[in-house]
């Protein structure tokens, strides 16, 4: 009985909190990402470039509307799908049975797998040697996830970009830090003194992300996508940002 | 409306039930709370401490010479910066220098957020202090001083105790504040209640419920604040014969 009252009071405390859904198709198409993931999403002089926003723009060509590409923090893409603010998010999202109660997922698009990036100098081999050091990783990213599943939530620091999370362990404040494969070699690129483990840590898909109540949208995109599959285009975007390295 | 509670319960499952989640938002509480207290005691020292040298720096005759003399005027500059510096530039960027640059092989990163918002909380509290001292009417220093105490003595028993019952809503806003602001420790991985609502965000991909909850919680405690500071400000003008 007492959960129940529970329940009832945290419904009505929720009552305001309701989203206003449905976005007018007014010939754009907004996306929203956030642009700090490369090759998938980063800034490119003035622009985003890499191959979410290739993606999205092939998408949006084939539907006829004109593609808007908004760069916002990562943790305000859910809410900003949520509130009907944009139509879609491409953001190295990883499909998971939770989060399919709260958003639609597209057909995935890609693969990826969760790197673990150490110093050079480092004694960490592979996942086993991440028992009880300190591991950074991006917030509300599946790497972050499966670290505090597999390492407790004490062992994993989350940081709000996963350049933060590098400059973390440069500065010797974390001991690993687990992220996507292909951001990992820019970051590892990018900075001195760093190297990726050669075990992989997980394996994990990437979808489109898609306002729960816009099915109409997701069976476009998957329309799309599935076509992409099939004549090698979705391939040619990929191949076009990893062969660039 | 039955999709709606249903899609509620479900948010609300997700947001606090499964794997007892609302432990995880308690744990955040605690740690938010303590940033946010032990910040403000350290602010208040020194605010105080600042507050203090500045005003007898203002306050010293023109022709005072002596070690006494140079020494304030080496302290008040010293102030001086320290209140340009923390009040010129925004709290996260401090939070980031406090944290990557200046103790950047630390790992304590809560102790960091305090010693980031206890620093930044002191220039305010320093200015909210001045203010104070510089409303106590001029006659009561002189009294003070003329009953045989000394400066620190007339300023410790005398000046600052009126000066605090003075500056108490202008430090109750200070106070509250600080306790809204510590929500920035999420940038330096500290998982405060906050950090939790987005973590959660990030496992569930529901958005609302984590984050209405801690807007709550803020919101809580920001009037229980206010409250024990107002108990506070009628208990402190119990004595006046106004």
């Amino acid at each position: 009985m007492k959960k129940k009252i529970l329940a009832l009071i945290m419904v009505l405390a929720f009552a305001f909190a309701m989203t206003s859904c449905g976005s007018e198709s007014n010939g754009k198409l907004v996306m929203v990402t956030n642009a700090t993931f490369p090759p998938y999403e980063y800034v490119d002089g003035d622009d985003c470039a890499g191959i979410d926003i290739d993606l999205a723009q092939a998408i949006a060509d084939e539907l006829g509307m004109e593609l808007e590409v908004q760069d916002i923090d990562f943790n305000s893409i859910i809410p900003a799908i949520e509130s009907g603010k944009a139509d879609m998010a491409l953001a190295g999202m990883t499909k998971t049975p939770e989060r399919e109660n709260n958003v639609n997922f597209s057909e995935t698009y890609a693969t990826a797998v969760q790197s673990i990036i150490v110093k050079e100098d480092s004694s960490i081999k592979g996942p086993d040697d991440l028992k009880g050091v300190k591991i950074g990783v991006q917030e509300a990213t599946t790497g972050h996830i499966y670290c505090e599943d597999d390492y407790g939530a004490d062992n994993v620091i989350a940081y709000t970009s996963g350049a933060n999370a590098i400059e973390a362990l440069k500065t010797g404040k974390v001991d690993a830090v687990v992220i996507d494969n292909l951001p990992a070699k820019k970051f590892v690129e990018a900075n001195e003194g760093l190297k990726i483990l050669d075990t992989d840590y997980v394996e994990e898909e990437y979808a489109i992300a898609i306002a729960k109540d816009n099915d109409e949208l997701l069976k476009e995109v998957n329309s799309v996508i599935k076509k992409m599959k099939k004549d090698g285009s979705l391939q040619e975007i990929i191949d076009k940002y990893i062969k660039a390295e | 409306m039955q999709e709606w509670i249903a899609h509620m319960s479900n948010a609300i499952n997700q947001s606090f039930i499964i794997d007892d989640r609302w432990m995880l938002y308690l744990k955040g509480l605690t740690i938010t709370i303590r940033v946010a207290l032990l910040a403000l005691v350290m602010g208040i020292a020194i605010g105080i401490v600042i507050a203090v040298i500045r005003t007898a720096h203002d306050s010293q005759s023109r022709n005072a010479h002596g070690a006494g003399h140079v020494l304030l005027n080496i302290g008040d500059k010293i102030c001086r910066v320290y209140l340009t510096v923390i009040r010129g530039t925004p709290m996260m960027v401090q939070l980031l220098i406090m944290y990557f640059v200046i103790f950047s092989s630390s790992r304590h990163s809560i102790l960091v957020a305090i010693l980031a918002f206890g620093i930044n909380s002191g220039a305010y509290v320093a200015e909210i202090v001045r203010s104070g001292i510089q409303s106590v009417d001029t006659g009561q220093m002189e009294a003070g001083r003329s009953l045989g105490l000394n400066y620190r003595q007339t300023m410790v028993k005398i000046i600052i105790p009126q000066a605090i019952r003075n500056i108490l809503p202008a430090l109750g806003n200070e106070m509250i504040t600080l306790l809204k602001d510590t929500s920035l420790v999420t940038v330096i991985g500290v998982k405060d209640i906050t950090k939790i609502a987005l973590n959660i965000q990030g496992l569930t991909y529901q958005a609302f419920v984590p984050l209405v909850s801690v807007a709550l919680v803020y919101l809580i405690l920001v009037l229980l604040l206010s409250k024990l500071l107002e108990k506070l400000e009628r208990r402190m003008r119990a004595s006046d014969r106004r």
